[in-house]
Formats: C-alpha cells, sequence, structure tokens
C-alpha cells in the first residue's frame, strides 16, 4: 500500500538501524524509552527490534493500548448496563473479550443481540435512531485519537434529536499518564517515543512539559519499522548529548498545532475528569467527562450505574506491563494460563497489547543475541 | 476516495473499501490520502512531508553505504 510500504524498507531499515547503534556508542549509561502506542508495540515486536537494539538501549511498552487500560469495573458497568431492560450496548470489538467480575461482553453478543460491535461510532448514532424503543449505550474507550470521533457521534445524535443515544465515557488522555509515569520512582524513563496518530490530534505541543519540566527528549513516530528507528536515533542522540526536545518523526501526519478542527469538536463535548487507569490508577484530568450542555447523553448521568470495584485475576500482572516495569515473558501466566485464545488480562485481548504483540510474534526475552550479530548492527554507520 | 452525501466518503483501503466520515477534517478531495480511525478520517497525509522524510533516510543510506 501506497506510504507504507516504503517506510518498511529493509535497506532503509538497516541503515537506521546502524545509525541508532553508533548513536548508542555515545551513552554514557544504559537508557530506557518508553513507546504508549499499541501500533508501535506491535510494529516493534513485529520487525523483532527488541532483539536487535543497542545492549544499553532498552525500549519497553507502556499504557498505549485502549483496551487493556480499561479499568475492570468499566467492563462491570458496561456488563450491568446490558442486564437493564431495553439497553443495547455497542462496543469496538476488542472490548468483547476482557473479563470483568461476571464474565465478558462477548457472552451477551451472540445470544440476545444486546451487545453489537461498531468500527464507527456513528453506526450506534444509526442504530438508535431506526429503534427508538431502545436505550442505545455506547461504550467509548479509547484515547485522543478516537474521543474525537466519539464527540462527532454525540454531535450527530444531539443535532438529529434523538432522545435513546448515552455513552458510558471511559476514554483516556495520553499526556497526563506521561505525566504521572515520569514522576512514578518505580518506573525511571529516559525519554519516551509518543503515539503518532493521537499526537494527529493533539498536536506536539502538548508534550512541551516533558521536555521543559522533565528534561527529557519525546518524538513523535509514525508506525511503520523505519520511524520508530528513526525516532529511537533521534531519542538516543540527544540522550547521549544530553539534549532535550519534542520533535516530530511522523511529519506526514502529526504536527505541532495538531488537528484543530477535532480538538474543537471534543471540546464541545468533553471536559477533563479525573480518571482511573488499570495499572496506573487514579491520574488527575486524563480522562474525558461529558459535559454540561450534553449532559443528557451521559448514561451515567441518566442511569445509576453503579461504581463497581473488582480485582484483577490472581498472578496477572497487566498493571506492571503497562507501567513498563514488568515484560510480558516477566509475568508468570504469560504463554501458560493466558495466551490469546485463553486471556486472563487484558494485554493479551487486545491485538495492541503488549502481551498479544509479544506472544503473537515470538518475542520471549529482552534480546537475542545471536540475531543482533548476525545482522551485523553493530559494524555500520560509522559515518554518524 | 467518493465522496458521499452528509460529509461521507468511500475510501481504498487496500483491496478494501470503507464509509468514513469526513467530519473531523477541514478539506479532502478524491486522490487525498487521508488516515481514518475509527470511522473518521484524522487527518490528510501530507504527501510531500512522506516523500521529504524517504527522500533523508536514503540520502543517509547512500552517504553511508558510500
Amino acid at each position: 500500500m501506497k506510504y507504507v510500504d516504503e517506510y518498511r524498507d529493509q535497506r532503509l531499515a538497516r541503515g537506521l538501524l546502524a545509525r541508532l547503534h553508533a548513536a548508542a556508542r555515545g551513552l554514557r549509561r544504559p537508557v530506557r524509552i518508553m513507546e504508549i502506542c499499541g501500533g508501535h508495540t506491535v510494529a516493534l515486536c513485529r520487525a523483532g527490534i527488541h532483539a536487535v537494539l543497542p545492549p544499553n538501549v532498552r525500549v519497553v511498552s507502556g499504557p498505549g493500548c485502549p483496551v487493556c487500560v480499561t479499568p475492570r469495573e468499566t467492563v462491570d458497568q458496561a456488563l450491568w448496563l446490558v442486564e437493564q431492560p431495553g439497553v443495547v450496548l455497542f462496543s469496538f470489538g476488542d472490548m468483547l473479550r476482557v473479563h470483568g467480575a461476571r464474565g465478558t461482553l462477548g457472552a451477551h453478543a451472540g445470544r440476545d443481540g444486546r451487545v453489537r460491535i461498531m468500527y464507527s461510532p456513528l453506526q450506534a448514532v444509526e442504530y438508535a435512531a431506526a429503534h427508538p424503543a431502545c436505550t442505545c449505550v455506547m461504550l467509548a474507550v479509547g484515547f485522543e485519537t478516537t474521543a474525537p470521533a466519539l464527540a462527532a457521534a454525540v454531535i450527530s445524535a444531539a443535532e438529529r434529536g434523538l432522545k435513546n443515544f448515552r455513552l458510558l465515557s471511559a476514554g483516556k488522555q495520553t499526556p497526563p499518564a506521561m505525566r504521572a509515569l515520569l514522576r512514578d520512582p518505580d518506573v525511571c524513563l529516559d525519554g519516551f517515543i509518543a503515539p503518532g496518530h493521537v499526537t494527529t490530534v493533539i498536536g506536539a505541543k502538548a508534550y512541551q512539559f516533558i521536555d521543559e519540566e522533565f528534561g527529557k527528549p519525546c518524538v513523535v513516530a509514525g508506525f511503520e519499522v523505519c520511524d520508530l528507528l528513526d525516532a529511537l536515533v533521534r531519542v538516543v542522540t540527544h540522550l547521549a548529548a544530553g539534549t532535550h526536545a519534542v520533535e516530530i518523526e511522523y511529519t506526514r501526519s502529526a504536527t505541532w498545532a495538531g488537528n484543530e478542527k477535532a480538538q474543537a469538536i471534543m471540546a464541545q463535548v468533553f471536559e477533563p475528569c479525573e480518571a482511573r487507569w488499570r495499572g496506573l490508577g487514579s491520574i488527575p484530568a486524563s480522562g474525558y467527562a461529558v459535559n454540561k450542555a450534553y449532559a443528557s447523553f451521559d448514561v451515567t448521568q441518566t442511569m445509576n450505574v453503579p461504581q463497581l470495584a473488582s480485582d484483577d485475576p490472581p498472578g496477572c500482572r497487566c498493571g506492571d506491563v503497562l507501567r513498563g516495569i514488568c515484560t510480558p515473558p516477566e509475568c508468570p501466566l504469560f504463554g501458560a494460563a493466558c495466551t490469546p485464545d485463553h486471556a486472563a488480562g487484558p494485554c493479551m485481548v487486545s491485538s495492541e497489547g503488549s502481551c498479544a504483540a509479544y506472544y503473537s510474534c515470538g518475542v520471549r526475552g529482552e534480546r537475542r543475541e545471536e540475531q543482533r550479530v548476525e545482522q551485523g548492527g553493530d559494524h555500520r554507520g560509522e559515518r554518524q | 476516495m467518493a465522496l458521499l452525501p452528509d460529509g461521507m466518503a468511500r475510501v481504498r483501503f487496500g483491496e478494501s473499501e470503507l464509509t468514513i466520515s469526513l467530519a473531523l477534517v477541514e478539506s479532502a478531495a478524491p486522490g487525498d490520502y487521508v488516515l481514518a480511525h475509527s470511522g473518521f478520517a484524522i487527518t490528510k497525509l501530507d504527501r510531500e512531508e512522506a516523500e521529504a522524510t524517504l527522500a533523508l533516510w536514503r540520502e543517509m543510506e547512500e552517504a553511508a553505504g558510500a
């Protein structure tokens, strides 16, 4: 596909990998760089990048999978909703396999049509318009990439005068989570690879605090192997030089200001609120609450949705995986009691989850020495 | 891409086709490459920047291999 294949070019990737190794030779100590995007996790695993990194550069995956960061109580609230008379729940597909305290939404999907999969929130609006007797609730998970689509759906429902369309608003904002991770003494990060599509919406300006308050480099990257290697070269070059900045590698899509039209549509419907993340706990101003003007579209303001607390399955380390302090193979359940077909935790459920990406691509450890030698990464790029 | 009524568009995605909304982008026309997420175009791809990135990598690769 045009503008995808070119960025997977092996020759270019080898050149960038050589530059990464050259840049890493300038580091005075080992560094940890975090990406926070399910798409990045998958691309890194598919290309086998973890195995060919310089030995002093570690890349960890953070809370970048929307399904994975959704706390268990949100699943339980959705399960409660589908048991209420007249409710039809719309969800993105991956959420259906995440376990709540009382099973999964998927168990309802085939049974009575009370749970339906959407790829666009507008499908839920259409359904609500065609079924005025139903209360149509959208399980609204996702990051800044999805929030404008959710907001646009609410605006569309309002313009059409629909009285039976609601959100269970559980969306998340990325920069507050990055701030929480930088403050977390267990996490210890030297720099970030920032998500390309989130940044396309909110703009790279949203990461200015990482540079100004924390003095760390942050590079916005695209989703192909060459994009990620280029971004790593830039972060490592900054770290070797003792400098920091916010940069955009993904210039074909992301800008400093972002998509201002999408931002305005989000602001019309949502306001920031404190939100619970799986693994990270409660983070101020990291969620999307439906604002007063659209309160009638917020299911928590129109129905008495209970706040349900429940524990993660025993042994599951999704929370630590999401903070980047445990790699998927370090979890005792990984590959044994937890596989994509029988997932215990959400990081194995979603195809964008770190555990599923590591499992599907056969990444079992952080580094495979024999492969690194074979690829010859250390022997090139002297011109850096 | 073919424009449809109500700000919607039919776009080609590899071998398949999708109907998406253009409500979140300022302008998009047949021939543009758009980035689609959950049924909405979230940006129009900047083709000049796309080519510039590739040209820079190719130049570096040639310099390193020379």
